[in-house]
C-alpha cells in the first residue's frame, strides 16, 4: 500500500467508487470496498500533500544524472 | 582677423549644404545591425547602425516607424532606406529612416516553407501519429538549457501543480551552430531512459535564426521518431517552428508545457474528496435497501406468528384421532396406536425441521441488524448499568452501597456505588 504510486491508487479508488455506485455488491462486501476506498482516499490525499520539492536532476556529460541546483535559487 | 571667423551656425550650414547637395545620400539602401534601440513615447525610432567597424546615428519617425511590422530589437540585422543629413543641434549627421526590414529573413522564411509543406505531405504532422500525453507522469524529461528561463519555469509549475512528478534535465544548446545536433543526440537519450514518460523540448523566445534548429529537418525527425511524447515550447505564443507543428503537443511556453505535461494537485484533491463522497453515499444507500428489505421480512405472518406453521399438522393430528376414538377393537386400537406413534414421530420431526428453519431465517436475519444491535453501539464506548439483572435507565434507581454490574460489550464489572448524584428532570 506504502509503495503504491499515486495513479495506481487513484485508478483502484475509482473503480470501488464505481462498483459502490453500482450498487449490486452483497452487504459485507460493500462494506469492505468502502473500507478499502478510504483508505485509499487517504493515502492519495497523503501523497499529494507530503510531495512539496520537485526531484529534480540532470544529465551530465557522462550519461549520468545528478541533483539539479534549484534554478529558483540563483535568482 | 575676429570679424573673418564663422559662426558655429554658419559653418553647420555650410556642411549641411553640402550633405544635401550630394545626391548619393539622397537615396540610401543601407544594411546594418541595430544597437542602441529606443522606441520615444512621441512614437520615433531612434538607434544606431553598425556592423563591425562603424557607426551611424539613425532616425525613424513616427510617421514611418508605424508602418515597420516588427518591433526592433538591438541585435536585430536590418535592411533601411533613408537618406542622410545633417542635425544642426548637435552637430552630427544621421540616417533619416523611411522603411525598414530584417535581414535574411527573406531567405530563412522561404527555406521554413518549403520544409513545413515538404514534411507536411510526407505525413509527419499527420493527427494520427500524435501520441497522448499520460496524464500522471512520474518522470518528466526536459530538453533545453540548463540556464534560462525554460527549465526554470516548468520545475515552477511542476512544484505548484504535480510534485509527485521528477524532473531530469538533459542541458541542451538550444541556439547556434551546433543546437540542431544537440537537440537531437538529447531526444534519443531521453528515449533511452525507461523511467522517463514524456519529454518536453523548449526554449525561451528570440530572432528567427535563434528558434532557427527548431526548424531543422533532422530535428523534425528526431521528434517524429521519438517513442516518448513530446510537447514543443519554442519562443512566444507567436511563434510557430516546424518542432511545434511535429511533437505531439505544441505548449505556447514553457509554462504552459508543464501544464500540459502534468495534472493539478487542487483539482486532483477535489477528485479525491469527491471519490469519498461518493464511496460514502453508496455504502449508505446500500444500508436503507438492506433495511427496507429486512423489515419487509420481518413484516412476513409467518416470522410474527410461527405457530401458524404447526396448524395445518395438529389438525391432521386432531383428525386421526377422532378417527381412533371410533375405532372399537382392542387390536384395532392396538395397530391404531402403533400407526398414530409413528404418525407423531414424523410430526413431531417435521413440526422441528420448520421451527429449526424459522429459527435459522431469523437468527440470520437479526445478525445483519448487527448495528442496530446494543452490542454494536457498545463497541462504540457506551456502556449497560444492571442492578439484579435489571438494566437501569435512571440514577434514581440506585442507592449509595447498591452493588451494580456495569456491562461493556468484551466483559462485565461489578462495583459498589459511591454516591449518586441526582440531576433535576426537566
Amino acid at each position: 500500500m506504502e509503495k503504491q504510486s499515486f495513479e495506481a491508487a487513484l485508478k483502484e479508488l475509482e473503480t470501488i467508487v464505481e462498483k459502490l455506485e453500482n450498487g449490486d455488491l452483497p452487504l459485507d462486501e460493500a462494506v469492505k470496498e468502502y473500507e478499502a476506498g478510504m483508505k485509499l482516499s487517504k493515502h492519495c490525499r497523503q501523497l499529494l500533500d507530503k510531495a512539496e520539492t520537485v526531484l529534480a536532476s540532470v544529465v551530465n556529460e557522462h550519461g549520468d544524472s545528478e541533483p539539479l541546483d534549484d534554478p529558483n535559487t540563483e535568482d | 582677423m575676429a570679424e573673418d571667423a564663422l559662426t558655429v551656425t554658419a559653418l553647420t550650414r555650410y556642411i549641411k549644404y553640402k550633405f544635401e547637395a550630394d545626391e548619393h545620400l539622397k537615396n540610401i539602401l543601407l544594411k546594418g545591425e541595430i544597437s542602441n534601440f529606443k522606441h520615444n513615447v512621441r512614437g520615433h525610432f531612434y538607434f544606431t547602425l553598425k556592423d563591425d567597424r562603424a557607426q551611424i546615428s539613425a532616425v525613424m519617425f513616427k510617421g514611418n516607424a508605424w508602418r515597420v511590422p516588427f518591433e526592433p530589437e538591438d541585435g536585430m540585422s536590418v535592411l533601411v532606406r533613408g537618406y542622410v543629413d545633417v542635425f544642426e543641434r548637435s552637430g552630427g549627421y544621421q540616417i533619416y529612416v523611411e522603411s525598414m526590414e530584417q535581414a535574411g529573413i527573406g531567405n530563412l522564411y522561404q527555406q521554413y516553407l518549403k520544409l513545413k509543406n515538404d514534411l507536411e505531405k510526407a505525413g509527419l504532422f499527420d493527427e494520427r501519429h500524435k501520441k497522448a500525453i499520460p496524464m500522471f507522469p512520474t518522470q518528466i524529461a526536459v530538453v533545453t538549457s540548463r540556464t534560462g528561463a525554460v527549465i526554470r519555469d516548468i520545475l515552477h509549475v511542476i512544484a505548484r501543480r504535480y510534485p509527485l512528478c521528477k524532473v531530469l534535465l538533459y542541458p541542451t544548446a538550444v541556439q547556434g551552430e551546433h543546437a540542431k545536433e544537440e537537440i537531437v543526440k538529447n531526444i534519443e537519450r531521453a528515449n533511452e531512459n525507461p523511467d522517463n514518460d514524456v519529454i518536453i523540448v523548449g526554449r525561451g523566445g528570440g530572432s528567427i535564426e535563434d528558434l532557427w534548429p527548431f526548424n531543422e529537418a533532422i530535428v523534425a525527425h528526431a521528434i517524429f521518431d521519438s517513442k516518448l511524447p513530446i510537447i514543443s515550447a519554442v519562443g512566444h505564443q507567436t511563434d510557430y517552428t516546424i518542432a511545434d507543428f511535429v511533437s505531439d503537443k505544441r505548449a505556447p511556453t514553457p509554462s504552459a508545457a508543464a501544464e500540459i505535461a502534468v495534472p493539478d494537485k487542487m483539482t486532483l484533491l477535489e477528485r479525491i474528496d469527491d471519490d469519498g463522497r461518493k464511496l460514502r453515499h453508496g455504502l449508505k444507500t446500500l444500508l436503507k435497501e438492506h433495511t427496507t428489505a429486512l423489515n419487509r421480512i420481518m413484516q412476513r405472518t409467518i416470522i410474527k406468528d410461527p405457530s401458524r406453521i404447526v396448524m395445518p399438522y395438529s389438525r391432521q393430528y386432531e383428525y386421526i384421532e377422532g378417527k381412533l376414538r371410533l375405532m372399537h377393537p382392542r387390536k384395532q386400537l392396538a395397530q391404531s396406536y402403533d400407526t398414530l406413534s409413528t404418525k407423531e414421530k414424523a410430526l413431531r420431526l417435521a413440526y422441528q425441521s420448520v421451527v429449526n428453519t424459522a429459527k435459522n431465517h431469523y437468527e440470520q436475519v437479526t445478525s445483519n441488524l448487527e448495528y442496530v444491535n446494543p452490542l454494536s453501539i457498545m463497541k462504540k464506548g457506551y456502556t449497560m448499568v444492571r442492578k439484579d439483572g435489571k438494566i437501569l435507565k435512571k440514577a434514581r434507581s440506585i442507592d449509595s452501597g447498591d452493588a451494580i454490574e456495569v456491562v461493556f460489550s468484551d466483559g462485565r464489572v461489578t462495583s459498589t456505588v459511591d454516591t449518586v448524584i441526582l440531576e433535576d428532570e426537566e
